[in-house]
C-alpha cells in the first residue's frame, strides 16, 4: 500500500469531467430529467472534494457518472487521462474495479458475513485466494473491525456496517473512493469515527475521496475542496476554508449559515434591535490579517460602547474566521466616526433597521 | 355413520399411492422449478430499472404468463394432452400428469421467483455493479443467494401446492394419494380409506413445511 499526504498536483488530474450532460429519458406521460446541465469538475490525485446540494441537484447521477454505473448523455469524463464515456461494458467494469464506492445505506451483502463482504470484490478480480486472505485480513484491521470477520453484517452497528462498507470499497486498491451521503444514516458520534476512518484512507493509503454530503460539518472537517451543485450544475468551487469564509451564491450562502453565523436575518435583527441600543455593524475577519484586539481598541479609542450581540470565531483546517455583530451606542457622530474608522481595518457592513 | 371398511386390504394401496404422489411432485417440483426460476429470473431482470431492462421482453412475458397461470388444473390437463403426446409420449398415465404438472408449476413458479427476487435492494445489487461485477455474475452471486429465505418460503408453498393438483391425477389415469382416496374412498364410500389419505396428505404437507420454515429462517437469520 502506498502513502502520501494531501493534495499532490500532477499533471493530469484524476478525474475530469468536460461539459457533462446527463438527461434520464421521461418516464411514462412524463418530461425528461436533466440531472447534469453542463458540469467541468477536475479531481487531483490526493485531494478530499466535497460535493454539497440540495436533494435533486445531481450530487448521485455525478459520482455514478464517474464510475460509470451511469452513462453521460454527453460531454466527456477522464478517469486518469482515459476517457470511458465511450468505452464498453466489459472495459467499463475494469474501470470501476479502479474505483469504490461507498453507500448511505451501506448496501452490504446480507448473504455474506463481513469477511464474505470484502472477499467479493476480490472474487469479481479473481485475486488469488492466499492473496485474498492477506488483504481481507489487512483491511479488516485497519478498518478496526478484525473481531467482527465472521460475524453477519445484521449483528452490526450502522458505524460498523459502513466500516466493513469502506474496507470492501478498498479491497481492489483503488485510487478513488467515491463516497454518497456516506454518514447520513450515522449519528453524529459514529459519523465523527467514520469520519476519521476516511481521513486515514486518504493520508495513510493515498486515495483520493469524492464525498457528497448534505452535512457542510462533513466538508469542514474532511474536505479540502468544496464543490456546490444546484440543479445539474456546479455553481461554487473552491477550498474549503475560503469558501466556508467568503460564500458567494445564495445557495453557497445558506449552506455555510448551517454552520457559520454569518449576520443575523431580519427577524433575528429585529429582536436584537429591541433589546439593544445602538447601531449594529457586522465585522468580518479572515485569517489572522486583523487582530480582533485592534479592532476594539480602536472603537474603545473613540468613546463608543459596544456590545457583540451575534455571530462567532470558526476554526477551519487551522485558519480562524469569523463574523461579529457588534451593537454601537454613543454620540452620533462618534459612531459614524468609529465605524469609518473600524471599516479601513476589516470588512464592515451596516446592518440597518 | 357407515365405517365399514376395506382399509385392512389396501394398505398396500396405500403406500403405492403415497410413493406415486411423492414421486410425482418430486419430479415436477425439479423440472417445473428449474423452468420457472429461470421464467422468473427473466420476468425480474427485464423489470424497469432491472439488470436486463427491456419493456418489451417483459410485457410478452407477462402477457404469457398471465396467460396460462390462471387456467383451473383440470382443465390444463386436458388442454395440454396433445402437447403430452408429442413430448412424453402419452397422453395419459403419470408421465402425462408429470408434463402438465410441471407446465403449471412453471408458471406458477415464476412469479413466485420474481416476488422473491423483487425483495432484493437494488442498493445491492448497485454496489456489485460499483466493483465490476458482470450481470450473470451478480445474478449468481448476489441475486440468488440474497433472496434465498424468501425463495425456500416460496418453493415449500409450491410444494404444498403441487401436492393438491397432483390429487387431481386420476382424471387422466395418473395414481398417487389423491386418485386413491377418491377411487376406494369416496366411490366406495369408505369414510376410513379417504380419512387414512387425507391424515397421510396432512402429515406429509406438515411436515415439509416445517422443514422449509426452519430452512428459511436459519438463511434469514444471517
Ligand atoms: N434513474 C433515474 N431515472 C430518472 N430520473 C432520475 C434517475 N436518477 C436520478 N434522477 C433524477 O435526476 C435528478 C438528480 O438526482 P440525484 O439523485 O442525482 O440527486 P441528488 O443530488 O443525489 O439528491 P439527493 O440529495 O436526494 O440524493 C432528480 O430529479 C432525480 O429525480
Ligand atoms: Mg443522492
Amino acid at each position: 500500500m502506498t502513502t502520501a499526504a494531501g493534495p499532490a498536483a500532477t499533471s493530469v488530474p484524476l478525474v475530469e469531467l468536460r461539459d457533462v450532460h446527463k438527461t434520464f429519458p421521461a418516464a411514462r406521460g412524463g418530461t425528461p430529467v436533466e440531472a447534469i446541465r453542463g458540469v467541468d469538475l477536475s479531481v487531483e490525485a490526493g485531494e478530499i472534494v466535497g460535493i454539497v446540494g440540495y436533494s435533486g441537484a445531481g450530487k448521485s447521477t455525478l459520482v455514478r457518472l464517474i464510475n460509470a454505473l451511469e452513462s453521460t448523455t454527453s460531454g466527456s469524463v477522464r478517469i486518469g487521462g482515459r476517457e470511458i464515456a465511450d468505452l464498453k461494458e466489459r472495459d467499463l467494469r475494469e474501470v470501476r474495479l479502479g474505483i469504490g464506492m461507498i453507500f448511505q445505506q451501506f448496501n452490504l451483502f446480507r448473504s455474506r458475513t463481513v469477511w464474505g463482504n470484502i472477499a467479493y470484490p476480490l472474487e469479481v478480480a479473481g485475486v488469488a485466494r492466499a492473496e485474498q486472505n492477506q488483504r481481507i485480513s489487512d483491511l479488516l484491521h485497519f478498518v478496526g473491525l478484525a473481531d467482527k470477520a465472521h460475524s453477519h453484517v445484521d449483528e452490526l452497528s450502522g458505524g460498523q456496517k459502513q466500516r466493513v462498507g469502506i474496507a470492501r470499497a478498498l479491497a481492489t486498491e483503488p485510487s478513488l473512493l467515491l463516497a454518497d451521503e456516506s454518514t447520513s444514516a450515522l449519528d453524529p458520534e459514529t459519523t465523527q469515527e467514520v469520519l476519521s476512518l476516511l481521513r486515514r484512507v486518504n493520508r495513510e493509503l493515498g486515495i483520493t475521496i469524492v464525498v457528497i454530503t448534505h452535512e457542510m460539518d462533513v466538508v469542514r472537517s474532511l474536505a479540502h475542496r468544496v464543490v456546490v451543485m444546484e440543479a445539474g450544475r456546479i455553481v461554487e468551487q473552491g477550498p474549503v476554508v475560503q469558501v466556508l469564509s467568503d460564500p458567494q451564491q445564495p445557495v453557497t450562502r445558506r449552506f455555510v449559515s448551517t454552520i457559520v453565523d454569518d449576520e443575523p436575518d431580519a427577524e433575528a435583527l429585529a429582536a436584537l434591535h429591541a433589546r439593544h441600543p445602538g447601531h449594529f455593524v457586522k465585522l468580518a475577519f479572515r485569517g489572522d490579517e486583523v487582530r480582533q484586539s485592534d479592532v476594539f481598541a480602536e472603537l474603545l479609542s473613540r468613546d463608543v460602547r459596544f456590545e457583540l450581540v451575534y455571530g462567532g470565531i470558526e476554526e477551519v483546517q487551522g485558519e480562524t474566521f469569523g463574523n461579529l455583530t457588534l451593537a454601537l451606542d454613543g454620540d452620533p457622530a462618534a459612531v459614524t466616526a468609529a465605524v469609518a474608522a473600524v471599516a479601513d481595518l476589516v470588512p464592515t457592513t451596516e446592518l440597518s433597521r | 355413520m357407515n365405517l365399514d371398511t376395506n382399509i385392512g386390504e389396501l394398505w398396500p394401496l396405500v403406500w403405492q399411492g403415497a410413493y406415486e404422489t411423492l414421486y410425482i411432485v418430486a419430479i415436477t417440483l425439479t423440472l417445473g422449478g428449474i423452468l420457472g426460476l429461470l421464467l422468473g429470473l427473466a420476468l425480474y431482470v427485464t423489470r424497469r430499472g432491472g439488470l436486463y431492462a427491456s419493456r418489451a421482453t417483459n410485457l410478452v412475458l407477462n402477457v404469457v404468463v398471465n396467460f396460462f397461470r390462471p387456467i383451473p388444473f383440470v382443465i390444463f390437463i386436458a388442454a395440454v394432452q396433445p402437447l403430452a403426446r408429442v413430448v412424453v409420449g402419452t397422453g395419459i398415465g403419470n408421465p402425462a400428469i408429470i408434463f402438465a404438472l410441471t407446465l403449471a408449476a412453471a408458471f406458477g413458479i415464476s412469479r413466485i421467483v420474481e416476488q422473491s427476487l423483487v425483495t432484493v435492494d437494488p442498493g445491492v445489487i448497485e454496489a456489485a455493479r460499483s466493483v465490476g461485477a458482470s450481470r450473470l455474475h451478480i445474478i449468481r452471486t448476489v441475486v440468488l443467494p440474497e433472496a434465498l429465505g424468501p425463495l425456500v418460503l416460496g418453493y415449500t408453498f409450491i410444494f404444498v401446492a403441487l401436492v393438491d393438483m397432483s390429487a387431481i391425477a386420476g382424471v387422466i389415469g395418473g395414481g398417487g394419494l389423491g386418485n386413491f382416496a377418491l377411487q376406494y374412498g369416496y366411490r366406495q364410500f369408505d369414510a376410513v380409506v379417504t380419512w387414512t389419505a387425507v391424515v397421510i396428505i396432512v402429515a406429509l404437507v406438515q411436515v415439509v413445511q416445517l422443514a422449509g420454515n426452519v430452512a428459511a429462517r436459519r438463511i434469514m437469520r444471517r
